[in-house]
């Protein structure tokens, strides 16, 4: 072991775990992985465990490939990436299968489509080629949790003006709905995910001001 | 030839691929800054889309399913391969692109130069492995109607994206706030043409 070996957690490793989140959050900056953070969060409950898949998913896949990084040859990376992911995925599919079935119901497609997920290629090409395991798994998790944590809060803001309700319990009391409130039916549906994304990207960037872009 | 036409309609616009499951929404907002490219991605997806939806029907219902393999000997009629379908579809979908962009080289170069890069992009596009997918759960009656499945789905992104892409040339030159130039009103367009979409649903075909 060398004497000048970074500590785990140094500062330039913490920051790989944190830009993600704001400054580089893979939805609202980097545009990846949009399609699956949209359908699957008309509740809260399958938005967690969709955020869980692709975390587990991301972790080993980063590290996996940054272990492979030095003898997979260029010409057929993508199909390497493609067979770690889809391999990947189908462990946690059958996971889900296996103790979760209801939500894994719920999900349906979207469990298979974490493998085009672009978030996940895109980390691979962009990172976990060219980097060690420790960092490669640390990218992959911060990634994973920039991504889920927009999931939970659409998830959390359609769920409770959608049903009122919040992990399927009751937060709206009935005494609301005796005097004339209403759920709104507009935030099941699929639109409503992108206006409450495009609200958040409005958020972040009135903060962030340098995010903001040219036209 | 009806319920194919049925199927052709229900998913360009009731089961529109971007606007009901959003599904190659990366590319899509990547890609439709301008028109002219918009349209070179869109034709690519069609035709993608209905070379591997059918191709993974076949390979679906005679490989995979239980049962599907009794053609080779009775003996197998209990192996059920259907967890082998991520990988399978998206080794097809893969080679397939690989494929037809060699054929389109060889035969079509003009068409070769306009679809340029965006025909290898096409394999991480998420609507061409969800249309395989679809195709899966809804278990279409035969090879026609997988196909029809497939070109419509295609058509409705080819519709969506041109539209996405004509508006945003033109919102270039209004007053948006600036947080949410770009990205923002890109999102908050899509939702709004995703709600007119929606006015579809009620169609019975």
């Amino acid at each position: 072991m060398s004497k000048n070996r970074e500590p785990l957690f140094s500062s330039k490793n913490i920051k790989l775990l944190s830009t993600p989140l704001g400054r580089e959050n893979p939805i609202t900056v980097q545009v990846l992985g949009i399609c699956s953070a949209l359908a699957v969060t008309v509740k809260l409950e399958p938005s967690i465990v969709m955020a869980l898949s692709v975390t587990a998913v991301m972790g080993i896949g980063n590290v996996v490939i940054s272990l492979l990084r030095k003898t997979i040859a260029p010409r057929i990376r993508i199909i390497v990436q493609l067979v770690v992911i889809a391999s990947l995925v189908i462990l946690v599919d059958q996971v889900l299968k296996a103790f979760l079935y209801d939500v894994s119901k719920q999900l349906s497609v979207f469990v298979g489509l974490i493998i085009t997920n672009c978030i996940i290629m895109g980390r691979f090409e962009a990172f976990a080629m060219s980097n060690k395991t420790w960092p490669s798994f640390l990218d992959g998790i911060g990634n994973a949790a920039g991504y889920g944590w927009i999931l939970i809060v659409v998830g959390f803001f359609r769920e409770l003006l959608g049903s009122g309700t919040v992990f399927d319990y009751q937060i709206i009391p009935q005494f609301m709905y005796d005097i004339g409130y209403k759920d709104n039916g507009l935030m099941i549906l699929p639109p409503m995910a992108l206006i409450v994304v495009g609200i958040i990207i409005w958020v972040q960037r009135t903060k962030d001001t340098e995010l903001i872009e040219e036209n | 030839m009806e319920n194919l036409i049925s199927i052709f309609v229900r998913s360009i616009f009731v089961d529109n691929m971007i606007f009901a499951y959003f599904l190659g929404m990366c590319s899509y907002l990547a890609v439709s800054k301008t028109v002219k490219t918009s349209v070179g991605l869109g034709l690519a997806v069609v035709f993608v889309l209905g070379i591997t939806v059918p191709v993974n029907y076949l390979i679906n219902n005679y490989l995979l399913q239980p049962t599907a393999l009794t053609w080779i000997s009775p003996l197998l009629e209990n192996v059920d391969l259907t967890f082998l379908s991520f990988i399978i579809f998206i080794a097809v979908i893969a080679s397939m692109v690989q494929l037809v962009e060699m054929v389109i080289e060889k035969f079509s170069p003009a068409l070769y130069t306009s679809l340029g890069i965006f025909l290898p992009l096409i394999a991480v596009n998420c609507s061409i492995l969800g249309g395989s997918l679809f195709m899966q759960e809804r278990e279409y009656a035969n090879i026609a109607e997988a196909t029809s499945f497939g070109l419509g789905s295609g058509v409705g992104w080819f519709l969506a994206i041109v539209g996405i892409a004509a508006i945003r040339e033109k919102i270039r030159y209004s007053n948006v706030p600036a947080p949410l130039k770009g990205l923002g009103i890109t999102y908050i367009i899509t939702g709004l043409m995703g709600i007119a979409f929606m006015s579809f649903m009620g169609i019975k075909l």
